[in-house]
């Protein structure tokens, strides 16, 4: 209970300093276009651009988010993690890390746990590695930025490398734990 | 060049269209959920297009061509994954952040080093991850991130 109140308070600090972040990048914004007038042209054009194609995505990102986190339950997720060992067990971690769990530092203690109820080495590596890395919703916004080919190529090299990744930790430490 | 994204809109509406027919409960949730997260994310995407907006304006193209751009070589893989590795952005904005760092000069494989280093490796969450996993395991886990990144570099140079 505690806890869970502290945690909100931490997360409104947080927003409020976050948007304290922007306004200090709007004066900034604003004073680089007075004070270099010559400049100005490109600058606005260029955040602007960019601007319009991150509202085109945006909606649907934190739709998507949205839609998973419903729908598709922590406890669902890590019932299916960890019960599968192998290459199977690696290729379900990549899936379930792939769902919008929130940041990196927010699986670390879901892996551990996920470990302590007996998954492998290997997909506890695989899945952290997926929650990095390989995000639905992240996956919209770098499919509109960089393009199909792009990403096609970074997320089967990084699934190929995390899974080389877990097999060469699983050997290296066992779990006694 | 507006289908793929128009098709992405049209396939998160019908999804939601779907969650509604299902459950009115549920899908308010959705919204708050989404709502929440844009709240969340909106400031770093309003700061980083400012970065991006200010950064065209000012750094020659020359400039990112030489340090980031395709003859930077192995040296650029490196700084561009080291500077992955220390900096704390969210994946959200750092995919335009790249794509303008690639219209200035920039090379697609540094672009994907930079990308693979930013997501895989947290300078700021090893305190969470030492506590969780040790020492042994964290180290692992970040130096063949690293080593990953640059991998993933070479590979994108060979294949794009």
């Amino acid at each position: 209970m505690k806890d869970n109140k502290m945690m909100k308070e931490n997360d409104i600090s947080k927003i409020i300093k976050s948007y304290a972040g922007v306004l200090i990048f709007a004066a900034l914004f604003i004073g680089v276009v007075t004070l270099f007038p010559e400049r100005k042209e490109i600058i606005v054009n260029e955040s602007s651009k960019y601007f319009i194609e991150m509202l085109l995505i945006i909606p649907a990102v934190m739709l998507s988010i949205g839609l998973f986190s419903v729908w598709v339950s922590k406890e669902q997720t890590s019932k299916y993690l960890g019960k599968e060992s192998g290459i199977k067990g690696a290729l379900i971690s990549i899936i379930i890390g792939s769902l919008p769990t929130g940041p990196l530092y927010m699986s670390f203690p879901i892996a551990s746990s996920l470990l302590k109820k007996g998954a492998s080495m290997l997909s506890i590596v695989v899945f952290l590695g997926a929650c990095a890395c390989l995000k639905i919703p992240q996956g919209l916004v770098e499919l509109k930025f960089m393009g199909l080919k792009f990403m096609a190529i970074r997320w089967s090299f990084s699934i190929l490398l995390i899974i080389l990744m877990g097999y060469i930790i699983e050997r290296v430490i066992d779990v006694k734990k | 060049m507006a289908i793929d994204f128009l098709i992405l809109n049209l396939l998160v509406l019908v999804a939601l269209g779907i969650s509604f027919f299902k459950s009115k409960e549920k899908t308010s949730k959705v919204v708050k959920i989404a709502f929440k997260s844009l709240v969340n994310t909106a400031p770093y995407i309003i700061i980083t297009i400012v970065i991006i907006g200010i950064m065209q304006g000012f750094i020659p193209n020359r400039l990112i061509a030489e340090y980031l751009g395709e003859k930077s070589g192995i040296s650029g893989i490196l700084l561009a994954s080291l500077i992955g590795a220390i900096l704390y952005i969210p994946a959200f904005v750092s995919f335009p952040l790249v794509a303008s760092l690639i219209e200035k000069g920039a090379s697609v494989m540094i672009g994907a080093a930079f990308i693979t280093s930013l997501t895989m490796i947290g300078f700021t969450s090893m305190p969470l991850e030492i506590k969780e996993f040790g020492i042994k395991f964290t180290a692992m886990r970040n130096i063949s991130s690293f080593i990953a990144a640059i991998l993933i570099a070479v590979i994108m140079g060979v294949l794009i």
